[in-house]
C-alpha cells in the first residue's frame, strides 16, 4: 500500500516535471522543472532499491546536467521568455504526431515484453558488486568510455582555446 | 578494542540508547519513525547550535587574529551575538525585488538549506550515530553536495541582478571545478577501504599501532589526499580564500546580494552548515572519524571526539580566512585544472601503489620503510616539480583590462 | 617553494591570535563607550552658533546677515530675521535671528558658513554622539540647540578660539579707541566751540 502511494507520489512529481517543462514559457523555468524530472527519476531508482544508479543520477543528472543546460540557455538565446503560443503551431502538429506514435510503439513494446513476473524476486544489488562487475568483466567497456570523455573534454579545450595570432594566414 | 569500563560504554551510547528510550514508548509499528523523527531533531537542532557558535567564534577569532577583540556586548565576552543577529534577521523585513522570479526566489535558499541538511542524514558523528547507515553513503553525500550549486544558480537568476548573475555563475563554475579534485581525494580514502559506506571507513581507521591511531591522514597518500581534500572542500563552500562568488568589493553579496531578513539568514546558515558537513566528512575520510587520536585516550566517548575535530576543522577553516587574501578567477580556474586534478590523479596512483606494494612484498617493517620511501618520494618530487614550473611561468606584470581600455 | 607563503602567512596570524591575549598593547581598537581617544584639534562635524556672556539668546553674535544661508551648498540652514533691533555684545543695535535652524541630516560639514561668517558667529562643533530614533525631527537642531557659549568654543579649539578672541579684542578695542577717540574730538571740538564761543563773545563784552 506504502509502496504504491510513494510510487504515485514519485511518479507524479516525474511527470509534472516533464509537463512543466514541456509547457513553460521562460527557458529557465523549463531546466528547473526538468531538474524536478531528474530528482523523481532518482527517487523512483532508490524506491526501487538501486542506490547506486539512484545516487548516480542526482551527482550526474541534477549536479552536471542540469547546470550545463542552464549554462547553455545563458550563454545562447538569454533567458527571456518566449514570444507567442507555442502549441498551436504547425511545427508542434508534427511534434504530437511523432509523441503519439512514439507513445503507440513504447506501449506496444512494454505489452510484449517478457518481463519476469514477480518483481519482488530481483537481487539486492550492493554497491560494491557493481564496482566489482565495473572492474571485473566490464573493465574493458568502462575504459573505453573514459577515454572516449576524456577524448571529448580535450575536444572541447581544443574548440573554447582561442586561436593564435597570424595562424589564419 | 580496548576494554574500556561499562560507564565509558554507556556515555558513548548515552545519545542512542535515549533514542531508543524514548521510541519505547511508542507502539512498535512506530518505532522505527519515531526513531528517524528523534534523529532528524538532533541533526536539525545541534548543527544550527554549532552554527550560530561559530558565527560568534569566526568574528572573535578573527578580530583577534587582526589584533581586535571581536563582538564583546551582547552578553558575557559576547557570546549571546548569534541571539541578538538571529533576532534581528527574524524581524527584518523581507525584501523581493520588483523584477524578481518571486518563485525560484523563493525556493533557492529553501532547496540549499534542504539539501545541505541532506547530506548530516549519512555522516557518522559517533559510534553507532548515523541517521541512515546505507551502503552509498559517501556517494549519497557528494550527490547532494553536487545538487545545491542548483539552489545558487537560483538564487543568482532569479533575483534578476548583475551581481548576484556573475555571483552565481562563479560560484556555479568555481564548485564544478572543484568538485572534480574534491571527488577523487575522497576516492583515496574509499578505495583503501573498499567501501561507500562511512561507518566502515571510520572503522577501517580504528585500530593503533602503539598508542598511535591508523588515520588515513598519516600516510603518504592519505596525507596528499588530506591536503587536497581540504583545498577542494574550501572551494566547493565558498570559503575564504576561494571567496570570488561573494567578494564583497567586487559583487557585494555574490548571489545572495537582493536576500533580506531570514532568507538572507537562511544562506548564511547555508553556508556554514554546508562548510561543517564537508569538514565532517573530511574528519570521516581521513581523520579517523570518531577514533580517538591516542589509544589511552579512547575511553572518551566517540561523539566527544568527532565534534572536537569538528571544532578544530572549523578553527582552521576561521584561521584560513583570516590569514589568505582572495584568488583572483584565473588563478582559482588554474590551481584546480592545472594543479589539483593531476595531483589528485597522482595521489591515486600512488594510494593503488602503496596497496600493492603491501600485497607483492607482504607484512613487515621492511615494506613498510619501502612503501613510505616509494610513494612519499613520488608525491614530494611530483609536487616539488608543479611548484617549480607553476612558479616559474608565473608571470609578474602590470594588469591588463582587454576590454575597458 | 609553492605554499611557502601560506604557511608563513598562518604562522603570522596565528601569533597574532595567541599574542592579543598576552599583551594588551597588541589590541589596537579602544573600547568606544568607555573608552576614548582624544579628539585632535582640527576635528569638526556640524556648526554650531556661539554667544558671548551668560544669557544665550542675548549673547548671540549672529546678526542675521543670512550670508551663510545663501552661501551654503546644500541649502541646510533656514534663518529668519528678526524686525526689531537689539543691543549685541558691544551694545550696538542689530538685527538677530528669531529662528535658526540647521538640518544636520543635510549639512555636508565644507564649513564654508564658517568661512563666510562676518562675526565670527558660527563655528563647527566636536559633538558626534547625536543619533535619534526621530530621524526627522530629531535631526534639525533649532537656535537653542546650536547656541553654545564662546568658553565651549574655547575648550574644543583652543587655538582657533584664541585667534578669534584676540580679533574680536582688538577690534572692540578699535571700536572702543574710535569711540574714545570722537568722544574726545567731540569733547575738544565741545571745548573749542565753547571757546571760540568764548572768545566770540568776551570781545564783544570787552568793549
Amino acid at each position: 500500500m506504502i509502496d504504491t502511494l510513494v510510487f504515485l507520489i514519485f511518479a507524479g512529481l516525474t511527470l509534472a516535471g516533464a509537463v512543466a517543462a514541456a509547457l513553460l514559457r521562460n527557458l529557465v523555468h523549463c531546466a528547473l522543472s526538468l531538474t524536478v524530472t531528474f530528482a523523481g527519476l532518482a527517487l523512483l531508482y532508490l524506491s526501487l532499491g538501486a542506490q547506486f544508479v539512484g545516487f548516480t543520477q542526482v551527482l550526474v543528472y541534477i549536479g552536471a546536467v542540469a547546470i550545463l543546460v542552464v549554462f547553455a540557455i545563458l550563454l545562447t538565446r538569454g533567458s527571456g521568455a518566449l514570444p507567442g503560443n507555442l502549441v498551436t503551431t504547425s511545427a508542434w502538429r508534427i511534434g504530437w504526431v511523432a509523441a503519439v506514435a512514439v507513445g503507440f510503439v513504447l506501449v506496444a513494446a512494454l505489452q510484449h515484453a517478457p518481463f519476469a513476473q514477480s518483481a519482488a524476486a530481483a537481487p539486492a544489488v550492493s554497491v560494491q558488486q557493481i564496482g566489482q562487475a565495473l572492474m571485473g568483466p566490464f573493465v574493458l567497456p568502462l575504459e573505453i568510455v573514459g577515454v572516449l570523455l576524456t577524448v571529448a573534454l580535450i575536444g572541447a579545450v581544443i574548440v573554447a582555446m582561442p586561436e593564435r595570432q597570424g595562424e589564419d594566414q | 578494542m580496548s576494554p574500556n569500563p561499562a560507564w565509558s560504554r554507556t556515555l558513548d551510547q548515552i545519545f542512542v540508547l535515549l533514542q531508543h528510550r524514548i521510541a519505547d514508548l511508542f507502539p512498535p509499528l512506530l518505532q522505527p519513525w519515531v526513531a528517524m523523527i528523534l534523529g532528524v531533531v538532533g541533526i536539525v537542532a545541534v548543527f544550527p547550535a554549532i552554527f550560530a557558535l561559530t558565527t560568534v567564534l569566526e568574528r572573535k577569532g578573527l578580530g583577534r587574529m587582526q589584533n581586535r577583540l571581536g563582538p564583546n556586548r551582547v552578553g558575557p565576552f559576547g557570546i549571546l551575538q548569534p541571539i541578538a543577529d538571529a533576532i534581528k534577521s527574524l524581524t527584518k523585513e523581507d525584501i523581493v525585488p520588483r523584477s524578481a522570479d518571486a518563485v525560484v526566489h523563493y525556493l533557492a535558499p529553501v532547496v540549499l538549506v534542504v539539501a545541505i541538511f541532506l547530506g548530516y542524514a549519512v555522516l557518522p558523528v559517533g559510534r553507532n550515530m548515523q541517521l541512515l547507515n546505507i551502503d552509498a553513503g559517501i556517494l549519497f553525500f557528494f550527490a547532494i553536495g553536487a545538487s545545491t550549486e542548483l539552489s545558487i544558480f537560483m538564487a543568482g537568476w532569479s533575483s534578476r541582478n548583475k551581481y548576484s548573475l556573475l555571483g552565481a555563475m562563479r560560484a556555479v563554475a568555481q564548485m564544478i571545478s572543484y568538485e572534480v579534485p574534491l571527488l577523487l581525494s575522497a576516492v583515496v580514502a574509499i578505495m583503501m577501504t573498499g567501501s561507500l559506506n562511512p561507518s566502515r571507513i571510520v572503522e577501517a581507521q580504528g585500530g593503533f599501532t602503539g598508542i598511535l591511531p591508523h588515520w588515513y591522514v598519516f600516510t603518504p597518500w592519505g596525507f596528499a589526499g588530506f591536503v587536497l581534500f581540504v583545498i577542494a572542500a574550501l572551494a566547493e563552500t565558498n570559503r575564504s580564500p576561494f571567496d570570488l562568488p561573494e567578494g564583497e568589493s567586487e559583487l557585494v553579496a555574490g548571489y545572495f546580494t537582493e536576500y533580506s531578513g531570514f532568507k538572507f539568514a537562511l544562506f548564511f546558515l547555508g553556508e556554514y552548515l554546508g562548510m561543517m558537513s564537508i569538514a565532517g566528512y573530511g574528519i570521516t575520510l581521513f581523520l579517523g572519524g570518531w577514533g580517538a587520536p591516542l589509544s589511552v585516550l579512547a575511553f572518551l566517548p566517540s561523539w566527544l571526539w568527532f565534534f572536537g575535530k569538528l571544532f578544530l576543522a572549523i578553527f582552521f577553516f576561521i584561521w584560513l580566512r583570516g590569514t589568505l587574501p582572495r584568488l583572483r578567477q584565473d588563478q582559482l580556474m588554474n590551481f584546480a585544472w592545472k594543479f589539483m586534478l593531476p595531483m589528485s590523479l597522482l595521489d591515486l596512483f600512488v594510494a593503488a601503489l602503496w596497496r600493492f606494494l603491501g600485497e607483492w612484498l607482504g607484512a613487515g617493517l621492511g615494506t613498510e620503510v619501502v612503501r613510505w620511501l616509494v610513494c612519499g618520494l613520488l608525491l614530494a618530487v611530483t609536487y616539488v616539480l608543479f611548484a617549480r614550473v607553476m612558479l616559474k611561468r608565473q608571470k609578474i606584470s602590470p594588469r591588463s583590462y582587454r576590454y575597458a581600455e | 617553494m609553492l605554499g611557502e607563503g601560506i604557511l608563513k602567512g598562518l604562522a603570522e596570524t596565528a601569533k597574532n591570535f595567541a599574542g592579543s591575549f598576552v599583551s594588551e598593547e597588541r589590541l589596537t581598537t579602544v573600547e568606544y563607550p568607555e573608552q576614548r581617544l582624544p579628539q585632535i584639534e582640527n576635528t569638526r562635524d556640524f556648526p554650531f552658533l556661539v554667544y558671548d556672556g551668560e544669557d544665550a539668546m542675548a549673547g548671540l553674535r549672529c546678526v542675521s546677515c543670512q550670508i551663510c544661508e545663501k552661501e551654503c551648498p546644500p541649502k541646510c540652514i533656514y534663518i529668519v530675521k528678526s524686525t526689531d533691533k537689539k543691543p549685541d555684545y558691544v551694545g550696538k543695535a542689530q538685527f538677530y535671528p528669531t529662528r535658526f535652524d540647521i538640518d544636520i541630516s543635510v549639512c555636508m560639514s565644507c564649513q564654508i558658513c564658517v568661512e563666510v561668517c562676518p562675526f565670527d558667529a558660527i563655528k563647527m562643533d566636536t559633538e558626534f554622539e547625536l543619533s535619534t530614533s526621530d530621524r526627522f525631527g530629531g535631526l534639525i537642531l533649532d537656535k537653542h540647540k546650536l547656541a553654545k557659549s564662546n568658553s565651549y568654543y574655547q575648550k574644543i579649539h583652543p587655538t582657533e578660539a584664541a585667534e578669534v578672541d584676540g580679533r574680536l579684542e582688538e577690534e572692540k578695542q578699535k571700536l572702543e579707541a574710535k569711540a574714545k577717540a570722537a568722544a574726545e574730538a567731540a569733547a575738544a571740538k565741545a571745548a573749542a566751540d565753547a571757546a571760540a564761543k568764548a572768545a566770540a563773545t568776551t570781545p564783544e563784552a570787552q568793549p
